[in-house]
C-alpha cells in the first residue's frame, strides 16, 4: 500500500504525525474498539445480577465480598449467562481439544450445517438467476410471476421448514438436499430481486449500442446485461448466504436431527447446557461472518477483474 | 395471443395426459415422482400461459390485480388436481380442499393461536424493536463516536444467524410470549438501526444547506427534511421486519412453549400427521403477513408520495 507522508514540520520532531490512511482506519477503528470493549465490560458485570439466582447462596455461605462474587458469577456450570471467558473455553474445547469427527465436536457439526447451508445456496441461487433471466425477458412471466414471488416471501418459511423437512424426508430424498431445499427458497428471493434489477440496469444508450450491432437477446444478456449485474449479484449473494446459514440451523431444529448447529442449539436447550449453546451460536456467528467476508474478497477482486476503480 | 393460446392448450392437455399415467400405488414409486415433477412444471406453465392470455386480453389497469390472481387460482387448482389425480398420501400433502375444510372446522384454535403469537407476541415486539431501532439511530446520529462504532457491529450482528438466540431468551423469559416478544425485539432492532441511519444520511447536500441557510435547528432540519428523506428506507425495513417478526415469534416457540400458539400447533401437528392443520395455520401465517405487509405498503404509498416509484 503506497501512502504519502506528509513531510514532517520542524515543530513536530519527536513522533512524526500519522498518515492520512493510518488517521482515517484509526478514526474507525477507535470507536468500534470502545464500543465492543463496552460490551464486554457490560456483559461481564451483567453475570453478576442474572446468575445471582444461582450464586447467592454460595457467595453467602462463602463470606461474600466482591472476590467471591466475581469468582462465583464467573465459574457457574450452568449460568444463566455465561462470562466471555467460559464460552471462549468451551469453544476451545470443542473445536480444538476434540477430534473434529467425534460427534462432540462442534467442527463436526458445523460442517453437518455448513455443507447444507452451501448445497442450498447454490440452487437457490442458480434458480433466483433463471427467475431472473426469464422475467427481464417476458412481460408476462413478470405480470404473472412477480406478486407471487414477492407473496412468498411473506409467509414465514423459516416457520414452517420442520414440517417441509418432514415432508420431504418421506419422499426418501436424502436429508442433505431436504435442509439444502430451505436455504434454497430464502436464498432465491434477494437473488432473483437484485439481478431483475442488476439486468435492467445498462442504460439505454448501451442497449441502443447493442442494437446498432445488431445483437441477439442472448448476446445482449451475455454481454450487456449479464456484466452489468454483476455489482448486484454479489450484493445479494451476501444476503442470501447469511439466510441460508440460518435457513440451514432452523431446518435441523425440530426433527430431532442429532446432527448440526440447530441439533446442539435444541440439545443444549434441553438438558440446559446454556455454555454449549452460547459456543454454538458464536462458531455459526463466525461460520456467517466468514462466509460473507469470502464472498467480499470475491466481489471485490472480479470486479477489479471488470475493471472496476473501487 | 395465438402463440400463448397455443401454449395453454399444449401444457393442458400435457398436464392431463401426465395425470392420467400415475399408477395410484400407496406408497408412490420413483416413476410417479418423476412424473409428479413433470406435472407440476406442465401445470406451472399453464398457469402462466392462461394469465398471459388474461394479460393480453384485459384493459391495462385491471391486468395488474387479475393477471396475478389468474396465476395463484391456476396453481392451486393444479394442487388438487395433483392430490386427487395422484392419490398422494394425506400424511405428505393435503388438498386445498381438505385444508380449507379444517381451516373452517378449527377456527376456535386457530383464533387463540394468533392471538397468543401475532398479539402477544409479533406485534408488541415488532413496535419495540423497531422503536428501539429508530430511536438508536437518532441516538446515533447526534453522537457521531457512537454511530461509528456500533454501525459496523450492526452490520455484523445482521449478518449472523439471530434465530440460535431464542433458546437463551427462553431460557431467560420463560415459556410464555415474553420470550417471543423478546426475540422478535432482537430480530428486528439492527435492521431498523441499519436502515433508518443509512436514511438519515439520505439527504442531498443542497438542501441541507438550504436548511443551514435558514438557521433551523438539528431538530426542525430532522422533521422537514432528513426524516422524510429517510422514510423509504424506514419503511423497507419496517417490510423486512414485520416478516423477521413472524419468523422470530414462531421459532421461539420450539424451543418451550405453553400449549397454545401457532409455532407449537404445526411442530405438534406435524408429529401426528395432521398435515391439514399445519397447512390451516400457514394459511393464517400467510394471511396475517400479507395484511401487515399490505397495511405496511399502503402507509409506504401515503408517506413517500413523492418519492419516484411511485410517479406515474
Amino acid at each position: 500500500m503506497v501512502t504519502v507522508r506528509p513531510s514532517p514540520s520542524p515543530l513536530l520532531r519527536n513522533g512524526s504525525p500519522p498518515s492520512p490512511a493510518l488517521r482515517e482506519r484509526m478514526k474507525k477503528l477507535i470507536p468500534l474498539f470502545t464500543i465492543t470493549l463496552a460490551i464486554f465490560v457490560l456483559w461481564y458485570v451483567a453475570t453478576i445480577p442474572m446468575n445471582s439466582v444461582l450464586t447467592s447462596s454460595k457467595i453467602a455461605s462463602a463470606g461474600g465480598g466482591l472476590w467471591n462474587t466475581l469468582a462465583f458469577s464467573w465459574s457457574e456450570q450452568r449460568p444463566v449467562l455465561p462470562a466471555p471467558h467460559q464460552v471462549l473455553r468451551e469453544i476451545w474445547n470443542t473445536v480444538f481439544i476434540v477430534a473434529p469427527w467425534s460427534i462432540k465436536s462442534l467442527v463436526f457439526h458445523l460442517w453437518i450445517t455448513l455443507s447444507s447451508t452451501l448445497v442450498g445456496f447454490i440452487m437457490g441461487g442458480l434458480l433466483g438467476i433463471a427467475l431472473a433471466i426469464g422475467i427481464v425477458h417476458a412481460a408476462s412471466l413478470e405480470k404473472s410471476l412477480m406478486p407471487w414471488i414477492i407473496a412468498s416471501q411473506t409467509i414465514p418459511i423459516l416457520a414452517i421448514a420442520p414440517m417441509l423437512i418432514v415432508v420431504l424426508g418421506k419422499t426418501g430424498l436424502p436429508e442433505i438436499i431436504t435442509k439444502a431445499s430451505i436455504s434454497a427458497y430464502l436464498c432465491f428471493f434477494p437473488v432473483a430481486i437484485g439481478m431483475v434489477k442488476g439486468l435492467r440496469s445498462p442504460d439505454v444508450m448501451q442497449q441502443d449500442l447493442m442494437r446498432t450491432y445488431n445483437a441477439s437477446a442472448a448476446q445482449v444478456l451475455w454481454k450487456l446485461r449479464l456484466p452489468a449485474a454483476l455489482p448486484f449479484f454479489f450484493a445479494s449473494l451476501k444476503v442470501s448466504v447469511a439466510i441460508a446459514l440460518t435457513g440451514a440451523i432452523v431446518a435441523e431444529l425440530p426433527t430431532g436431527a442429532v446432527a448440526g448447529i440447530g441439533a446442539r442449539l435444541l440439545n443444549g436447550s434441553y438438558y440446559g447446557q446454556t455454555l454449549q449453546i452460547w459456543a454454538a451460536l458464536f462458531v455459526a456467528a463466525f461460520a456467517a461472518a466468514t462466509l460473507v467476508w469470502l464472498l467480499s474478497k470475491l466481489e471485490q477482486n472480479s470486479l477489479k477483474r471488470m475493471g472496476a476503480q473501487l | 395471443m395465438k402463440r400463448a393460446g397455443l401454449t395453454f392448450a399444449i401444457s393442458l392437455l400435457a398436464a392431463i395426459i401426465i395425470a392420467a399415467s400415475f399408477s395410484r400405488a400407496n406408497p408412490p414409486t420413483g416413476r410417479d415422482w418423476a412424473l409428479s415433477l413433470a406435472f407440476v412444471i406442465t401445470s406451472w406453465v399453464a398457469a402462466w400461459s392462461l394469465s398471459w392470455i388474461a394479460d393480453l386480453v384485459l384493459p391495462k389497469n385491471l391486468s395488474r390485480f387479475i393477471v396475478p390472481a389468474i396465476f395463484g387460482v391456476g396453481i392451486i387448482a393444479a394442487w388438487q388436481a395433483y392430490v386427487i389425480t395422484s392419490n398422494i398420501p394425506v400424511v405428505l400433502l393435503p388438498s386445498p380442499s381438505q385444508i380449507g375444510a379444517k381451516f373452517a372446522s378449527s377456527l376456535p384454535i386457530l383464533g387463540a393461536d394468533f392471538v397468543q403469537t401475532i398479539v402477544h407476541a409479533v406485534i408488541p415486539g415488532w413496535l419495540m424493536g423497531c422503536g428501539a431501532g429508530f430511536l438508536t439511530a437518532l441516538i446515533c446520529d447526534r453522537n457521531d463516536f457512537l454511530k461509528r462504532g456500533l454501525l459496523p457491529l450492526g452490520n455484523l450482528v445482521a449478518a449472523l444467524p439471530i434465530v440460535g438466540v431464542a433458546p437463551i431468551l427462553v431460557m431467560w423469559f420463560g415459556f410464555d410470549w415474553p420470550s417471543k416478544a423478546a426475540m422478535v425485539v432482537v430480530m428486528t432492532f439492527f435492521p431498523m438501526l441499519i436502515n433508518t441511519l443509512a436514511g438519515l444520511n439520505a439527504s442531498g447536500h443542497m438542501e441541507k444547506d438550504l436548511m443551514k441557510s435558514y438557521g433551523t435547528s438539528w431538530f426542525t432540519t430532522l422533521l422537514k427534511l432528513r426524516l422524510p428523506a429517510a422514510m423509504p428506507f424506514i419503511f423497507n425495513a419496517l417490510k423486512i421486519n414485520s416478516t423477521l417478526a413472524m419468523i422470530g415469534a414462531i421459532v421461539a416457540e420450539f424451543f418451550g412453549t405453553p400449549i397454545v400458539g401457532m409455532g407449537f400447533r404445526m411442530s405438534t401437528e406435524v408429529g401426528r400427521q395432521g398435515l391439514d392443520m399445519v397447512w390451516a395455520e400457514i394459511t393464517v401465517a400467510a394471511l396475517a403477513g400479507s395484511f401487515f405487509y399490505g397495511c405496511l405498503a399502503f402507509a409506504e404509498r401515503k408517506v413517500t408520495f413523492w418519492h419516484p416509484s411511485y410517479r406515474r
